[in-house]
Protein backbone atom coordinates (compact mmCIF):
# COMPACT_ATOMS: atom_id res chain seq x y z
CA UNK A 1 0.00 0.00 0.00
CA UNK A 2 1.19 3.27 -0.54
CA UNK A 3 1.88 5.94 2.03
CA UNK A 4 -1.46 7.48 1.07
CA UNK A 5 -3.39 5.67 3.76
CA UNK A 6 -4.92 6.11 7.39
CA UNK A 7 -4.78 3.66 10.15
CA UNK A 8 -7.48 3.14 12.52
CA UNK A 9 -5.74 3.25 15.92
CA UNK A 10 -9.09 3.54 17.95
CA UNK A 11 -12.65 2.64 15.51
CA UNK A 12 -14.75 3.66 18.61
CA UNK A 13 -18.41 2.82 18.75
CA UNK A 14 -19.50 2.38 15.21
CA UNK A 15 -16.85 4.33 12.67
CA UNK A 16 -18.13 3.44 8.91
CA UNK A 17 -17.34 4.82 5.62
CA UNK A 18 -19.91 6.79 3.75
CA UNK A 19 -21.04 8.78 1.24
CA UNK A 20 -23.55 10.04 -1.39
CA UNK A 21 -25.12 6.06 -1.16
CA UNK A 22 -26.04 4.09 -3.56
CA UNK A 23 -29.68 4.90 -5.04
CA UNK A 24 -31.20 3.30 -8.17
CA UNK A 25 -31.25 0.29 -6.83
CA UNK A 26 -34.41 -0.44 -4.56
CA UNK A 27 -35.71 -3.24 -7.03
CA UNK A 28 -32.76 -5.25 -6.08
CA UNK A 29 -33.62 -4.92 -2.55
CA UNK A 30 -30.14 -2.65 -1.92
CA UNK A 31 -31.06 0.32 0.68
CA UNK A 32 -29.72 3.79 -0.76
CA UNK A 33 -27.31 4.15 2.66
CA UNK A 34 -25.09 6.81 2.90
CA UNK A 35 -23.95 9.31 5.72
CA UNK A 36 -27.02 10.01 8.11
CA UNK A 37 -26.67 13.89 8.38
CA UNK A 38 -25.65 14.31 4.61
CA UNK A 39 -25.46 18.14 5.17
CA UNK A 40 -22.59 17.68 7.66
CA UNK A 41 -20.69 15.42 5.37
CA UNK A 42 -20.96 17.53 2.28
CA UNK A 43 -19.46 20.08 4.64
CA UNK A 44 -16.54 18.66 5.98
CA UNK A 45 -15.35 17.33 2.39
CA UNK A 46 -15.84 21.39 1.11
CA UNK A 47 -13.85 22.24 3.87
CA UNK A 48 -10.78 19.89 2.77
CA UNK A 49 -11.36 20.43 -0.82
CA UNK A 50 -12.82 17.01 -1.59
CA UNK A 51 -15.72 16.50 -4.52
CA UNK A 52 -19.11 15.93 -2.59
CA UNK A 53 -19.17 12.44 -3.95
CA UNK A 54 -15.92 11.67 -1.70
CA UNK A 55 -16.11 9.11 1.04
CA UNK A 56 -16.09 10.29 4.49
CA UNK A 57 -15.95 8.67 7.72
CA UNK A 58 -19.05 8.68 10.39
CA UNK A 59 -18.87 8.14 13.83
CA UNK A 60 -20.90 7.27 16.24
CA UNK A 61 -21.02 9.13 19.95
CA UNK A 62 -17.32 8.30 20.59
CA UNK A 63 -15.38 9.40 18.01
CA UNK A 64 -11.95 7.71 16.60
CA UNK A 65 -8.45 8.06 16.85
CA UNK A 66 -6.48 8.12 13.02
CA UNK A 67 -2.95 7.70 12.16
CA UNK A 68 -2.42 9.12 8.55
CA UNK A 69 0.63 7.71 7.03
CA UNK A 70 1.43 11.18 4.84
CA UNK A 71 0.66 14.68 5.52
CA UNK A 72 -3.12 15.05 5.08
CA UNK A 73 -5.50 17.97 5.72
CA UNK A 74 -8.71 16.83 7.48
CA UNK A 75 -12.26 18.56 8.84
CA UNK A 76 -14.33 16.94 11.41
CA UNK A 77 -18.24 18.04 11.79
CA UNK A 78 -21.56 17.11 12.62
CA UNK A 79 -21.32 16.67 15.79
CA UNK A 80 -19.66 18.82 17.92
CA UNK A 81 -16.06 17.34 19.87
CA UNK A 82 -12.92 18.05 21.29
CA UNK A 83 -10.37 17.12 18.18
CA UNK A 84 -6.72 16.83 18.68
CA UNK A 85 -3.44 16.57 16.59
CA UNK A 86 -0.49 14.62 18.27
CA UNK A 87 -2.04 15.80 21.79
CA UNK A 88 -2.42 19.49 21.06
CA UNK A 89 -6.02 20.58 20.65
CA UNK A 90 -6.84 21.56 17.13
CA UNK A 91 -10.01 23.28 15.52
CA UNK A 92 -13.34 21.69 14.91
CA UNK A 93 -15.16 22.35 11.62
CA UNK A 94 -12.54 23.93 10.25
CA UNK A 95 -9.41 22.25 7.92
CA UNK A 96 -6.42 20.88 9.89
CA UNK A 97 -2.97 20.40 8.74
CA UNK A 98 -2.10 16.61 9.97
CA UNK A 99 1.78 15.67 9.52
CA UNK A 100 2.37 11.93 8.54
CA UNK A 101 2.48 9.75 11.35
CA UNK A 102 0.60 11.77 13.85
CA UNK A 103 -2.51 10.76 15.79
CA UNK A 104 -5.59 12.75 15.28
CA UNK A 105 -7.92 11.68 17.97
CA UNK A 106 -12.07 12.79 17.72
CA UNK A 107 -13.22 12.97 20.87
CA UNK A 108 -16.18 11.83 22.61
CA UNK A 109 -19.24 13.90 21.22
CA UNK A 110 -20.11 16.77 23.46
CA UNK A 111 -23.87 16.65 22.04
CA UNK A 112 -25.32 14.86 19.46
CA UNK A 113 -24.53 11.37 17.82
CA UNK A 114 -22.62 11.11 14.25
CA UNK A 115 -19.45 12.76 13.80
CA UNK A 116 -17.48 13.08 10.40
CA UNK A 117 -14.02 13.16 9.25
CA UNK A 118 -13.49 14.30 5.71
CA UNK A 119 -9.39 13.47 5.11
CA UNK A 120 -8.03 15.36 1.51
CA UNK A 121 -8.15 12.64 -1.28
CA UNK A 122 -11.09 10.93 0.23
CA UNK A 123 -11.41 7.32 1.74
CA UNK A 124 -10.75 5.50 -1.42
CA UNK A 125 -11.91 1.74 -0.82
CA UNK A 126 -13.37 -0.29 -3.30
CA UNK A 127 -16.86 0.92 -4.61
CA UNK A 128 -19.79 -1.28 -4.43
CA UNK A 129 -22.24 -0.83 -7.00
CA UNK A 130 -20.97 2.82 -7.31
CA UNK A 131 -20.42 3.58 -3.37
CA UNK A 132 -18.31 3.20 -1.16
CA UNK A 133 -20.98 3.15 2.06
CA UNK A 134 -20.88 0.75 4.59
CA UNK A 135 -24.61 -0.52 4.54
CA UNK A 136 -25.08 -2.29 8.03
CA UNK A 137 -28.62 -3.58 6.90
CA UNK A 138 -27.45 -5.89 4.51
CA UNK A 139 -23.85 -6.02 4.96
CA UNK A 140 -22.27 -3.89 1.51
CA UNK A 141 -19.23 -1.86 1.46
CA UNK A 142 -16.57 -1.72 3.78
CA UNK A 143 -17.28 -3.13 7.52
CA UNK A 144 -17.27 -0.80 9.99
CA UNK A 145 -13.66 0.00 11.07
CA UNK A 146 -11.82 -1.98 13.55
CA UNK A 147 -8.88 -1.18 15.56
CA UNK A 148 -6.04 -1.51 12.98
CA UNK A 149 -7.76 -1.40 10.38
CA UNK A 150 -6.14 0.81 7.43
CA UNK A 151 -8.06 2.62 4.76
CA UNK A 152 -6.43 3.55 1.61
CA UNK A 153 -6.85 7.38 0.81
CA UNK A 154 -7.27 9.07 -2.87
CA UNK A 155 -5.14 12.29 -4.54
CA UNK A 156 -6.31 14.78 -3.37
CA UNK A 157 -8.09 17.55 -5.98
CA UNK A 158 -8.64 21.07 -4.61
CA UNK A 159 -7.02 23.34 -1.85
CA UNK A 160 -8.68 23.18 1.39
CA UNK A 161 -10.97 26.07 2.19
CA UNK A 162 -10.00 29.27 3.53
CA UNK A 163 -12.65 29.87 6.13
CA UNK A 164 -12.55 31.10 9.59
CA UNK A 165 -15.51 29.39 10.61
CA UNK A 166 -18.43 27.73 9.43
CA UNK A 167 -22.05 27.55 10.65
CA UNK A 168 -23.76 24.30 11.53
CA UNK A 169 -26.87 23.15 12.60
CA UNK A 170 -26.34 22.25 16.31
CA UNK A 171 -27.54 18.71 17.62
CA UNK A 172 -31.71 19.12 18.32
CA UNK A 173 -32.93 19.59 21.74
CA UNK A 174 -36.36 18.48 20.60
CA UNK A 175 -36.58 16.80 17.15
CA UNK A 176 -39.53 18.39 15.13
CA UNK A 177 -40.44 16.00 12.15
CA UNK A 178 -42.62 17.38 9.86
CA UNK A 179 -44.81 14.65 8.62
CA UNK A 180 -47.49 14.39 5.82
CA UNK A 181 -49.68 11.80 6.79
CA UNK A 182 -49.93 8.13 4.59
CA UNK A 183 -49.40 6.47 2.43
CA UNK A 184 -51.00 3.85 4.82
CA UNK A 185 -52.87 6.49 7.54
CA UNK A 186 -56.49 4.44 6.79
CA UNK A 187 -55.05 1.50 8.64
CA UNK A 188 -55.03 3.27 12.21
CA UNK A 189 -57.61 4.48 14.30
CA UNK A 190 -58.52 8.31 13.59
CA UNK A 191 -57.35 8.81 17.40
CA UNK A 192 -53.85 6.72 16.42
CA UNK A 193 -53.41 9.48 13.49
CA UNK A 194 -53.90 12.49 16.49
CA UNK A 195 -51.78 10.63 18.93
CA UNK A 196 -48.78 10.94 16.60
CA UNK A 197 -49.05 14.39 15.61
CA UNK A 198 -49.92 15.72 19.41
CA UNK A 199 -48.42 13.80 21.97
CA UNK A 200 -44.48 13.44 22.97
CA UNK A 201 -42.61 10.72 22.13
CA UNK A 202 -38.82 10.18 22.62
CA UNK A 203 -35.79 9.16 20.75
CA UNK A 204 -35.13 5.53 21.85
CA UNK A 205 -31.93 3.95 22.52
CA UNK A 206 -32.67 1.26 19.87
CA UNK A 207 -31.95 3.23 17.57
CA UNK A 208 -29.44 2.85 14.42
CA UNK A 209 -28.68 3.95 11.01
CA UNK A 210 -31.75 1.73 9.77
CA UNK A 211 -34.43 3.44 11.79
CA UNK A 212 -34.82 5.73 14.60
CA UNK A 213 -37.21 4.39 16.96
CA UNK A 214 -39.35 5.93 19.55
CA UNK A 215 -40.96 5.87 22.77
CA UNK A 216 -44.56 7.24 23.40
CA UNK A 217 -48.04 6.21 23.25
CA UNK A 218 -48.57 3.17 20.93
CA UNK A 219 -50.86 3.71 17.58
CA UNK A 220 -54.05 1.66 17.41
CA UNK A 221 -54.44 0.14 14.04
CA UNK A 222 -58.03 -0.14 12.65
CA UNK A 223 -57.85 -3.08 10.68
CA UNK A 224 -56.56 -5.89 11.67
CA UNK A 225 -54.30 -8.77 9.01
CA UNK A 226 -51.13 -8.40 7.07
CA UNK A 227 -50.19 -5.60 4.48
CA UNK A 228 -48.44 -7.12 1.38
CA UNK A 229 -45.10 -5.98 1.20
CA UNK A 230 -44.32 -3.26 -0.53
CA UNK A 231 -41.98 -0.12 -1.15
CA UNK A 232 -40.61 2.13 1.04
CA UNK A 233 -39.13 5.51 1.22
CA UNK A 234 -36.07 7.22 3.51
CA UNK A 235 -38.48 8.91 5.93
CA UNK A 236 -41.22 6.88 6.13
CA UNK A 237 -42.83 6.64 9.53
CA UNK A 238 -43.43 2.44 9.73
CA UNK A 239 -45.51 1.47 13.06
CA UNK A 240 -44.68 -2.37 13.71
CA UNK A 241 -47.34 -4.29 16.45
CA UNK A 242 -46.09 -2.76 19.00
CA UNK A 243 -47.53 0.57 18.01
CA UNK A 244 -44.34 2.44 18.50
CA UNK A 245 -43.05 4.71 15.06
CA UNK A 246 -40.28 4.04 13.21
CA UNK A 247 -38.73 6.51 11.08
CA UNK A 248 -36.43 4.87 8.50
CA UNK A 249 -33.40 5.78 7.80
CA UNK A 250 -30.26 5.65 5.15
CA UNK A 251 -30.32 1.67 5.74
CA UNK A 252 -33.93 0.67 5.77
CA UNK A 253 -35.33 -1.66 4.07
CA UNK A 254 -36.18 -1.42 0.76
CA UNK A 255 -39.83 -2.89 1.02
CA UNK A 256 -41.30 -3.63 4.29
CA UNK A 257 -44.91 -5.17 5.79
CA UNK A 258 -46.13 -2.95 8.62
CA UNK A 259 -48.14 0.34 7.18
CA UNK A 260 -46.35 3.37 6.91
CA UNK A 261 -48.94 5.84 8.90
CA UNK A 262 -46.68 9.23 7.36
CA UNK A 263 -43.48 10.56 6.15
CA UNK A 264 -41.20 13.03 7.16
CA UNK A 265 -39.81 15.94 4.87
CA UNK A 266 -36.61 14.81 4.20
CA UNK A 267 -34.73 18.75 5.39
CA UNK A 268 -35.90 17.75 8.61
CA UNK A 269 -33.74 14.04 8.57
CA UNK A 270 -30.37 15.32 8.82
CA UNK A 271 -31.71 16.35 12.23
CA UNK A 272 -32.63 12.62 13.49
CA UNK A 273 -29.42 11.32 13.03
CA UNK A 274 -28.08 13.78 15.39
CA UNK A 275 -30.72 12.83 18.23
CA UNK A 276 -29.67 11.38 21.22
CA UNK A 277 -31.89 8.85 22.83
CA UNK A 278 -33.83 10.34 25.05
CA UNK A 279 -34.47 13.37 22.74
CA UNK A 280 -37.98 14.58 22.92
CA UNK A 281 -39.74 14.18 19.58
CA UNK A 282 -42.98 16.12 17.88
CA UNK A 283 -44.12 14.93 14.89
CA UNK A 284 -46.10 18.12 13.19
CA UNK A 285 -48.49 17.59 10.63
CA UNK A 286 -47.88 19.67 7.22
CA UNK A 287 -49.63 19.92 4.35
CA UNK A 288 -48.23 18.37 1.70
CA UNK A 289 -46.72 20.19 -0.80
CA UNK B 1 -55.16 1.29 -9.77
CA UNK B 2 -54.94 3.72 -6.78
CA UNK B 3 -52.26 6.34 -6.55
CA UNK B 4 -51.23 7.06 -2.74
CA UNK B 5 -48.97 9.88 -2.38
CA UNK B 6 -45.78 9.15 -0.28
CA UNK B 7 -44.12 12.32 1.54
CA UNK B 8 -43.37 14.89 -1.64
CA UNK B 9 -41.01 13.28 -3.83
CA UNK B 10 -42.83 9.49 -4.06
CA UNK B 11 -46.18 7.70 -5.36
CA UNK B 12 -47.29 4.37 -4.13
CA UNK B 13 -49.83 2.96 -6.45
CA UNK B 14 -52.06 -0.15 -5.78
CA UNK B 15 -53.11 -2.99 -7.67
CA UNK B 16 -55.73 -5.00 -7.75
CA UNK B 17 -53.63 -8.05 -8.41
CA UNK B 18 -49.53 -8.90 -8.71
CA UNK B 19 -50.32 -9.79 -12.14
CA UNK B 20 -51.15 -6.18 -12.66
CA UNK B 21 -48.26 -4.86 -10.63
CA UNK B 22 -45.85 -6.68 -12.28
CA UNK B 23 -47.51 -5.29 -15.59
CA UNK B 24 -47.08 -1.86 -14.12
CA UNK B 25 -43.79 -1.89 -13.28
CA UNK B 26 -43.00 -3.33 -16.90
CA UNK B 27 -44.59 -0.25 -18.29
CA UNK B 28 -43.01 2.17 -15.99
CA UNK B 29 -39.33 0.64 -17.23
CA UNK B 30 -40.58 0.74 -20.60
CA UNK B 31 -41.79 4.49 -20.29
CA UNK B 32 -38.51 5.53 -18.54
CA UNK B 33 -36.27 3.60 -20.93
CA UNK B 34 -38.20 5.96 -23.53
CA UNK B 35 -37.42 9.03 -21.49
CA UNK B 36 -41.43 9.50 -21.03
CA UNK B 37 -40.70 9.27 -17.22
CA UNK B 38 -38.17 10.49 -14.86
CA UNK B 39 -37.62 8.80 -11.95
CA UNK B 40 -34.79 7.66 -9.47
CA UNK B 41 -36.52 3.76 -7.61
CA UNK B 42 -39.30 2.18 -9.52
CA UNK B 43 -39.68 -0.61 -6.77
CA UNK B 44 -42.21 -3.26 -7.59
CA UNK B 45 -43.50 -5.28 -4.69
CA UNK B 46 -46.80 -7.50 -3.45
CA UNK B 47 -49.43 -5.46 -5.25
CA UNK B 48 -47.99 -1.91 -5.85
CA UNK B 49 -45.13 -0.21 -7.16
CA UNK B 50 -43.60 2.46 -5.62
CA UNK B 51 -41.96 5.43 -7.55
CA UNK B 52 -39.63 7.62 -5.57
CA UNK B 53 -38.09 10.39 -6.52
CA UNK B 54 -40.72 12.24 -8.67
CA UNK B 55 -40.96 16.06 -9.23
CA UNK B 56 -44.32 16.22 -9.32
CA UNK B 57 -45.71 12.96 -7.73
CA UNK B 58 -49.71 14.52 -8.35
CA UNK B 59 -49.16 15.19 -11.98
CA UNK B 60 -48.14 11.85 -12.73
CA UNK B 61 -50.74 10.37 -10.77
CA UNK B 62 -53.65 11.99 -12.77
CA UNK B 63 -51.89 10.90 -15.89
CA UNK B 64 -51.73 7.48 -14.70
CA UNK B 65 -55.16 6.80 -15.08
CA UNK B 66 -55.12 7.37 -18.41
CA UNK B 67 -52.60 5.01 -19.21
CA UNK B 68 -53.04 1.80 -21.05
CA UNK B 69 -51.07 -0.86 -19.21
CA UNK B 70 -50.52 -4.15 -21.19
CA UNK B 71 -50.66 -7.18 -19.04
CA UNK B 72 -47.51 -8.83 -18.32
CA UNK B 73 -45.62 -8.35 -21.07
CA UNK B 74 -44.08 -11.98 -22.18
CA UNK B 75 -40.55 -12.08 -22.02
CA UNK B 76 -37.86 -12.49 -25.14
CA UNK B 77 -34.85 -13.57 -22.84
CA UNK B 78 -34.36 -17.51 -21.48
CA UNK B 79 -35.44 -18.13 -18.42
CA UNK B 80 -32.52 -18.01 -15.86
CA UNK B 81 -31.85 -21.43 -14.79
CA UNK B 82 -31.46 -22.94 -11.09
CA UNK B 83 -30.26 -26.12 -10.46
CA UNK B 84 -31.54 -27.58 -6.96
CA UNK B 85 -31.26 -30.14 -4.75
CA UNK B 86 -34.66 -31.42 -3.67
CA UNK B 87 -33.38 -32.34 0.26
CA UNK B 88 -34.66 -29.14 2.11
CA UNK B 89 -35.44 -29.60 6.19
CA UNK B 90 -39.20 -28.71 5.51
CA UNK B 91 -39.87 -30.95 2.06
CA UNK B 92 -41.34 -33.80 4.24
CA UNK B 93 -44.08 -30.53 5.83
CA UNK B 94 -44.45 -29.11 2.48
CA UNK B 95 -45.46 -32.91 0.95
CA UNK B 96 -47.84 -33.21 3.62
CA UNK B 97 -49.59 -29.56 3.17
CA UNK B 98 -49.69 -30.37 -0.26
CA UNK B 99 -51.48 -33.55 0.29
CA UNK B 100 -48.66 -35.57 -1.85
CA UNK B 101 -45.42 -37.79 -1.59
CA UNK B 102 -42.69 -36.30 -0.98
CA UNK B 103 -40.54 -37.06 -4.20
CA UNK B 104 -44.24 -35.07 -6.03
CA UNK B 105 -42.57 -31.66 -4.63
CA UNK B 106 -39.82 -31.21 -6.92
CA UNK B 107 -41.87 -32.95 -9.69
CA UNK B 108 -44.18 -29.43 -9.18
CA UNK B 109 -42.23 -27.22 -8.04
CA UNK B 110 -40.23 -27.79 -11.09
CA UNK B 111 -42.56 -28.35 -13.73
CA UNK B 112 -43.31 -24.39 -13.35
CA UNK B 113 -42.28 -21.35 -14.99
CA UNK B 114 -41.69 -18.68 -12.51
CA UNK B 115 -41.31 -14.59 -12.37
CA UNK B 116 -39.44 -12.71 -10.49
CA UNK B 117 -42.32 -10.40 -8.87
CA UNK B 118 -40.29 -8.12 -6.39
CA UNK B 119 -36.90 -8.16 -4.68
CA UNK B 120 -36.44 -6.95 -1.09
CA UNK B 121 -35.15 -8.27 2.35
CA UNK B 122 -32.00 -8.76 1.30
CA UNK B 123 -29.95 -7.86 -1.77
CA UNK B 124 -30.27 -10.47 -4.73
CA UNK B 125 -33.61 -11.68 -2.80
CA UNK B 126 -36.62 -11.88 -5.30
CA UNK B 127 -39.95 -13.02 -4.53
CA UNK B 128 -40.53 -15.47 -7.37
CA UNK B 129 -44.53 -16.06 -8.16
CA UNK B 130 -45.67 -18.85 -10.32
CA UNK B 131 -46.59 -21.66 -8.34
CA UNK B 132 -50.59 -22.52 -9.08
CA UNK B 133 -52.53 -20.90 -5.60
CA UNK B 134 -53.19 -24.61 -4.35
CA UNK B 135 -49.73 -24.69 -3.16
CA UNK B 136 -49.87 -21.79 -0.58
CA UNK B 137 -47.63 -22.30 2.40
CA UNK B 138 -47.76 -20.85 5.46
CA UNK B 139 -44.69 -19.60 6.90
CA UNK B 140 -42.77 -21.45 9.20
CA UNK B 141 -44.58 -20.88 13.37
CA UNK B 142 -40.95 -19.88 14.25
CA UNK B 143 -38.65 -18.89 12.63
CA UNK B 144 -35.17 -20.24 12.09
CA UNK B 145 -32.20 -18.01 13.46
CA UNK B 146 -30.44 -18.98 10.27
CA UNK B 147 -30.79 -20.41 7.20
CA UNK B 148 -27.88 -21.20 5.11
CA UNK B 149 -27.24 -19.13 1.65
CA UNK B 150 -28.75 -21.22 -1.21
CA UNK B 151 -31.16 -22.67 0.58
CA UNK B 152 -34.49 -22.97 -1.50
CA UNK B 153 -37.63 -21.93 0.24
CA UNK B 154 -41.18 -21.54 0.26
CA UNK B 155 -43.79 -19.15 1.75
CA UNK B 156 -47.22 -17.66 0.78
CA UNK B 157 -47.69 -17.72 -2.81
CA UNK B 158 -43.67 -16.83 -3.25
CA UNK B 159 -40.58 -18.87 -3.90
CA UNK B 160 -37.14 -17.40 -2.78
CA UNK B 161 -33.41 -18.72 -2.77
CA UNK B 162 -31.56 -17.05 0.53
CA UNK B 163 -28.71 -14.92 -0.97
CA UNK B 164 -26.82 -15.32 1.99
CA UNK B 165 -27.05 -16.93 5.21
CA UNK B 166 -29.92 -15.04 7.80
CA UNK B 167 -32.57 -15.30 9.86
CA UNK B 168 -35.87 -16.44 8.48
CA UNK B 169 -39.28 -18.38 8.56
CA UNK B 170 -39.83 -20.06 4.67
CA UNK B 171 -40.37 -23.74 4.31
CA UNK B 172 -37.13 -24.91 3.34
CA UNK B 173 -37.45 -27.68 0.15
CA UNK B 174 -33.52 -27.36 -1.22
CA UNK B 175 -30.55 -25.91 -1.60
CA UNK B 176 -28.87 -24.57 -4.99
CA UNK B 177 -25.12 -23.62 -5.62
CA UNK B 178 -26.25 -20.97 -7.79
CA UNK B 179 -24.91 -17.53 -6.68
CA UNK B 180 -27.55 -15.22 -6.16
CA UNK B 181 -25.73 -12.23 -5.27
CA UNK B 182 -22.22 -11.10 -6.19
CA UNK B 183 -20.85 -7.36 -5.83
CA UNK B 184 -18.03 -8.07 -8.30
CA UNK B 185 -20.23 -9.20 -10.67
CA UNK B 186 -22.57 -7.17 -13.46
CA UNK B 187 -25.08 -7.48 -12.67
CA UNK B 188 -24.64 -8.29 -8.77
CA UNK B 189 -28.11 -9.80 -8.84
CA UNK B 190 -28.92 -13.25 -10.55
CA UNK B 191 -32.57 -12.24 -10.38
CA UNK B 192 -34.45 -8.21 -11.06
CA UNK B 193 -37.92 -7.91 -11.49
CA UNK B 194 -39.63 -9.20 -14.40
CA UNK B 195 -37.11 -11.53 -14.84
CA UNK B 196 -38.40 -15.55 -15.97
CA UNK B 197 -36.95 -18.73 -13.74
CA UNK B 198 -37.32 -21.85 -13.60
CA UNK B 199 -35.85 -24.57 -11.09
CA UNK B 200 -34.04 -27.42 -12.21
CA UNK B 201 -34.21 -30.72 -9.97
CA UNK B 202 -30.34 -32.38 -9.99
CA UNK B 203 -29.17 -34.95 -8.04
CA UNK B 204 -30.18 -37.36 -5.48
CA UNK B 205 -30.88 -36.75 -2.26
Amino acid sequence: MTDRALAVVRAGALTTVQDLGRPGYAHLGVPRSGALDPPAAALVNRLVGNPPEAAVLETTLNGCALRPRSAVTVAVGGAPCAVTVGGRPAPWGAPVRVPGGTLLDIGPAQSGVRGYVAVSGGVAVEPVLGSRSTDLLSGLGPAPLTDGTVLPLGHPVGPHARVDAVPQPGPPAELVLRVTPGPRDDWFTATAVRTLVTRAYRVSTASNRIGLRTEGPALERSRTGELPSEGMVWGAVQVPPDGRPVVFLADHPTTGGYPVIAVVRPADLPAAAQAVPGTPVRFVAVRRR
Amino acid sequence: MRALPVGDRALLVELASGDEAQALHAELLRRRAAGTLTVREVVPAARTVLLDGLEEPSRLAAQLADWTVPPVPPRAEEAIEIPVRYDGPDLAEVAALWGVPEDEVARIHSAAEFRVAFCGFAPGFGYLTGLPARYDVARRATPRTSVPAGSVALAGPYTGVYPRASPGGWQLIGTTDRVLWDHARVPAALLAPGARVRFVAVGSV
